[in-house]
């Protein structure tokens, strides 16, 4: 709001909660208020969360009931846990039941409804009101002769209601073309509140726009509310501005080898990760794992369930060694498990904002957010996904949302994947009549991820993340790679043991020519021995030989000298 | 109608002591409320003379009374007695309907 204007309106905070937010402080002071809407649309509880927050905020109250009596109005907001008995006592409180019998009243002349003025300024005396509401004026019509004088008396009344300085709200039940059947917005122009109760596809949601609001800006859109045993709440989720922070803070996937994949450290806080595979591709496990490891570290996660029931969830995740019992009981983990059709879209918007605002979550899983898109047309989901995934960011809670495609399709998912900071795949691939998970990492704005697809297996202890075989062949996963790589180590050792008998070989050759060589030398020995031997007895039988010559030489000489 | 019963009633008067307990709430001396009283006055006498009795309440000096008997319009006439409790609103102006609505056995006109 400008504070440099001299006139600022004053307002006069609601008590419900988001309605201050879209009507920037709450409804006019001061001044009337036109609560319009069909009937069971919540009016009626609008009017008493209004008062009794005005009551217990020093701003005492008068309820005037023209339907149900003070006894019925104590019972009926006794059982949403407002004791107006004893703001009753407190004289922060009163209400003023005005009973009307057409059949009773007969018109004889001129008239006007001063009585009605004087029981209304006397009960705000009384307790020294500044709010007031009127539930609904418009019984007047049907109690009462005389239109004419009615209207003439209901200007005057909200003239009176401004006089006084009452800041009042004033139901109307909704006409058929008009907001309300005897077109009470004529007098009430200072703002005007419409509640809606639409059944669309058999589901029923609750919406609530500002028709007017006189001298205030405010938004403007159908924004859905929730009515439960809190009373009425807004979401008011499309006035955010896309100026969340962006923190440099991360957290990690549980999973080392995804961190990897992803830079190293995880995702970032306060990002949205979009999580997409096929039936069975792991989805919820990786979820699983991630909400198991953001308890380890003493953080809050929020697992908001559309498929399975927490149970189901909790003793299918032990098979995977993934328990997340204990964290439920340190209340570090809560699930909130609905079917997507129990109620319309905007209601599961209000509850999850409702829900996250109470149990504070550092993490919130959607499993699966797909399931969504059963509740209302792509169109809806995505304008209510887009919100949530704000939201959430604005609180700087990381949101990891799975989603189911079918055989690859994710027509309905490339709308909400732009919203997404990371988006994760993962694929099955159905190859030698086996199925083998692969991941990768499609997108992660801001960090350095890799290109590469990892083959993902889940076992007892855990997901695991492999190389995949790249390979001349492709992309090679499972038994495949498995066998693929068995049969590189059985070429391999092939050549090896070739090799080796090679080696061998030339061993034996050359032991086989080292044997030759000493065949031979010993062969030459012999020989040589032999023939030394000949030439020893040769040598020997010349020396005998000679000396005989000698010997019969010297014999010749002797006698034949003589 | 009038007439008829006229002629089936005659002049009959009540004979068993029957009290008319006539109560008209107004705001404060107003036209309508002198305008109102008035004329009750005037029907008073005329149809239920001797045995009536009005209490005129004044919402501006006692407002708390004006929740006992619902009263939202002004002036209000509520007939307390007999019984059942009947009420009109307005100036009591239509002779006609006022003696309709509080279920007055009308008299022939003097």
């Amino acid at each position: 709001m400008n504070k440099s204007n001299n006139i600022i309106l004053e307002k006069s905070p609601s008590g419900i909660t988001g309605l201050d937010e879209i009507t920037e402080g709450g409804l006019p002071k001061g001044r009337p208020t036109l609560i319009c809407g069909s009937a069971g649309c919540g009016k009626t509880m609008f009017a008493m969360q209004f008062l009794v927050h005005g009551a217990e905020n020093g701003e005492p109250g008068v309820f005037v009931s023209f339907e149900e009596t003070q006894i019925e109005l104590e019972k009926n907001f006794a059982s949403l846990g407002i004791d107006l008995k004893r703001l009753e006592r407190e004289k922060k409180f009163l209400v003023e039941y005005i009973y009307m019998e057409r059949s009773e009243i007969e018109e004889t002349g001129d008239f006007d409804l001063e009585g009605l003025f004087i029981r209304l300024a006397y009960a705000v005396e009384q307790i020294g009101a500044k709010r007031i509401v009127l539930d609904t004026i418009e019984a007047l019509f049907s109690g009462m002769p005389n239109e004419f004088i009615l209207r003439a008396e209901l200007r005057r009344l909200f003239a009176w209601l401004k006089n006084h300085g009452l800041t009042a709200v004033i139901t109307g039940e909704r006409g058929e073309n008009t907001l309300t059947r005897y077109g009470l917005e004529e007098y009430v122009a200072d703002c005007v509140i419409l509640l809606d109760n639409p059944v669309i596809n058999k589901i029923s949601t609750r919406n609530i726009r500002i028709i007017k609001y006189r001298g205030s800006s405010h938004g403007y859109n159908e924004y859905p509310f929730l009515m439960d045993e809190d009373g009425i709440s807004i979401l008011p989720i499309t006035s955010l501005l896309l100026e969340h922070e962006a923190p440099n803070e991360y957290i990690s996937t549980g999973i080392k080898r995804l961190d990897t994949m992803m830079g190293g450290n995880g995702f970032y806080k306060g990002s949205s990760i979009l999580l997409t595979g096929s039936a069975g591709t792991g989805k919820s496990s990786v979820a699983a794992t991630f909400a198991e490891n953001i308890c380890k570290n003493g953080q809050k996660c929020l697992i908001f369930a559309f498929e399975e029931s927490p149970k189901q969830i909790i003793r299918n995740m032990r098979s995977i060694g993934v328990d997340l019992q204990p964290w439920i009981n340190e209340g570090l983990l809560k699930f909130q498990a609905t079917r997507p059709t129990l109620y319309g879209l905007e209601t599961h918007l209000v509850t999850i904002y409702k829900i996250v605002n109470e149990f504070k979550p550092d993490v919130v899983i959607f499993d699966p957010i797909s399931n969504l898109i059963s509740v209302g047309s792509p169109d809806e989901v995505k304008s209510v996904l887009i919100r949530i995934i704000d939201f959430l960011k604005n609180m700087q809670i990381t949101t990891l949302s799975t989603s189911l495609t079918l055989m690859g399709k994710i027509e309905t998912d490339i709308g909400v994947s732009s919203l997404m900071d990371t988006w994760i795949d993962l694929k099955s691939v159905e190859t030698n009549g086996e199925r083998n998970r692969t991941i990768d990492v499609v997108k992660t704005r801001g960090m350095n991820h890799s290109n590469q697809v990892r083959e993902f297996i889940l076992s007892n202890e855990g997901i695991k993340l492999v190389d995949i075989y790249l390979g001349p062949s492709g992309m090679l996963t499972g038994s495949a790679r498995v066998s693929q790589i068995a049969n590189e180590k059985a070429e391999k050792l092939e050549r090896q043991q070739a090799i080796e008998i090679k080696q061998l070989e030339l061993k034996q050759k050359r032991r086989a020519m080292e044997a030759q060589i000493e065949e031979l030398k010993s062969k030459f020995e012999t020989e040589k021995n032999e023939l030394d031997r000949a030439i020893e007895q040769k040598k020997l039988k010349e020396q005998v030989l000679e000396e005989e010559r000698k010997m019969m030489a010297q014999i010749r000489h002797s006698n034949g000298d003589k | 109608m009038h007439s008829d019963s006229e002629s089936d009633n005659g002049d009959g008067t009540d004979e068993n002591g029957e009290v008319w307990n006539l109560r008209l709430y107004v705001a404060g001396q107003t036209p309508k409320s002198i305008e109102a009283f008035a004329n009750l006055k005037e029907i008073c006498e005329t149809h239920l003379k001797g045995k009536y009795k009005i209490e005129v309440v004044d919402l501006v000096e006692n407002p708390e009374l004006a929740k006992n008997d619902q009263i939202l319009a002004i002036p209000t006439l509520v007939r307390k007695l007999p019984e059942p409790v009947k009420k009109i609103i307005g100036t009591l102006a239509n002779e006609e309907k006022v003696l309709v609505g509080l279920d007055i056995t009308p008299i022939k006109s003097r």
